[in-house]
């Protein structure tokens, strides 16, 4: 289990309030499937997500956009307990959707580019080390049930 | 994931308008990834200050981003361009290229940071690919 001091905790709660889970939760998606186009294998169902514009307009992708920032909001509330809560998620991942789990170290540096492109100087070097230590606990809870 | 056209004049076209800023992003990239990685800081146990703010870091940083810069300019033949420098990373610094990947993340957070506007899905991809290219030519003398 992951251990957070106060500092740390405070530090990512600080970056969180800052995002926009409408505004990054479309953009997250421009950065992934343009910057690692093969994660496109997940989303046959989605329409048009080959050029910028068109992943910044598609409804579907806004959509999961908010359910994956609203599962990251969850963690960010539950810092201590990630793993746990993340159990069902993680086992979705793997046996229903059937996602390889390199995917969500992508989308996590995704992610922390996507939020460094808003908060600039602001995530100086020590805000983005904790904000990645937070980001890598997530990823190892989704990856948890994998086996 | 090798190098098209556009990729290349994308990278050359964006590095014109990072360059004035270049060595101040070496330095924080380097910095920032001795912070977030400290794994990294094993290769740097002669430097008396790995701190962010450290003169030491952020010249190192200013002459990475110099052979960068430097890449670009051959950018269709990094094997050659890098040749002496994958010699040094092989033999004499021995440093393990998963770090090469390490700090390739840093400068493009770091890129991201200083320009938001024209750090672009579509550069982002070509920057990486470059970088990922660098990479290889970097390692190839390791084996």
């Amino acid at each position: 289990m992951v251990k957070w001091t106060e500092e740390e905790r405070r530090i990512i709660r600080g970056v969180w309030e800052k995002v926009d889970i409408d505004e990054i939760g479309e953009e997250l998606w421009a950065r992934a499937l343009i910057v690692y186009p093969w994660i496109d294998r997940y989303f046959g169902s989605f329409g048009d997500i080959f050029t910028t514009t068109a992943i910044l307009k598609n409804p579907k992708l806004a959509a999961l956009g908010k359910v994956v920032l609203s599962a990251l909001d969850t963690a960010v509330k539950n810092m201590d307990n990630v793993k746990a809560m993340y159990a069902p998620l993680s086992r979705q991942h793997y046996e229903k959707i059937k996602v390889d789990p390199d995917n969500f170290r992508l989308l996590a540096e995704c992610i922390t580019i996507t939020i460094a492109c808003k908060l600039r100087a602001e995530l100086n070097p020590q805000v983005q080390a904790t904000w990645q230590k937070f980001l890598s606990a997530v990823v190892e809870a989704m990856n948890s049930q994998y086996k | 994931m090798s190098l098209s056209g556009k990729d290349k004049t994308v990278v050359k076209a964006f590095w014109d308008k990072v360059a004035p800023k270049a060595a101040e992003i070496g330095g924080e990239a380097l910095g920032r990834m001795l912070t977030s990685y400290p794994q990294t800081k094993t290769y740097f146990s002669h430097w008396s200050d790995l701190s962010p703010e450290s003169a030491q870091v952020k010249k190192h940083g200013a002459t990475i981003m110099g052979a960068i810069g430097d890449a670009i300019g051959k950018i269709d033949d990094l094997q050659g361009a890098l040749a002496k420098l994958s010699e040094l990373h092989a033999f004499k610094l021995r440093v393990d290229p998963a770090n090469f990947r390490i700090l390739a993340h840093n400068i493009i957070l770091v890129l991201a940071m200083y320009y938001p506007a024209d750090f672009t899905p579509e550069v982002h991809v070509s920057v990486d690919k470059f970088l990922q290219n660098l990479a290889l030519a970097l390692s190839e003398k390791y084996r």
